[in-house]
């Protein structure tokens, strides 16, 4: 899993059924100290995240995982928001 | 996901059987507000997209998740059509 920063929101009408009903939002991953950690990109919200929130995501197969039963085509998921981070 | 502009279709006769009538596009990965920038990549299409469409590319196993693909070979899977992105200033 990986720090990002949510800045912004994708709107999709004609998409997999199983999609239906699920906020997606661009996440730029980050480092601790806030710098960019490559490019952004679209993840799908499991927690009721925002635009402008501290977040970390998975990746992978496992990110459709909150939605089980359902099993969304998704590879990135915002699984928590983050309320602060410490480090040395 | 990744954030795609369709530039193109691939047709390909031989292929594996279950990729039989299949519809296969390549597209090119777009920043948030657009700009075409890094690989192109071929992906299925599930969402009868159309070239110079901006679609939703999900990329590895769970490609395979995508409505009809199940158990097919592939690693990267068109599973919406973007109407609007909305980016902050930030």
């Amino acid at each position: 899993m990986q720090l990002a920063k949510v800045i912004g929101d994708v709107v999709s009408t004609r998409k997999d059924g199983n999609l239906v009903g699920i906020k997606l939002l661009i996440v730029q991953p980050m480092t601790p100290d806030r710098k960019d950690a490559g490019r952004p990109f679209v993840a799908v919200d499991a927690v009721g995240a925002g635009v402008g929130e501290d977040v970390f995501f998975v990746r992978g197969k496992e990110a459709s995982f909150p939605f089980y039963p359902v099993e969304p085509p998704v590879d990135a998921a915002i699984v928590g928001i983050v309320d602060y981070w410490d480090t040395e | 996901m990744l954030l795609a502009k369709i530039v193109g279709t691939v047709v390909a006769t031989r292929k594996d059987p279950r990729l039989v009538s299949n519809k296969l596009m390549v597209a090119r990965s777009v920043d948030p507000r657009g700009k075409p920038e890094g690989n192109y990549v071929v992906a299925i299409d599930t969402v009868d997209a159309g070239v110079g469409e901006t679609v939703l590319i999900v990329s590895g196993s769970s490609a395979r998740m995508a409505s009809g693909l199940k158990d097919c070979p592939v690693d990267a899977a068109i599973v919406g059509i973007v109407d609007t992105v909305e980016v902050g200033d930030s």
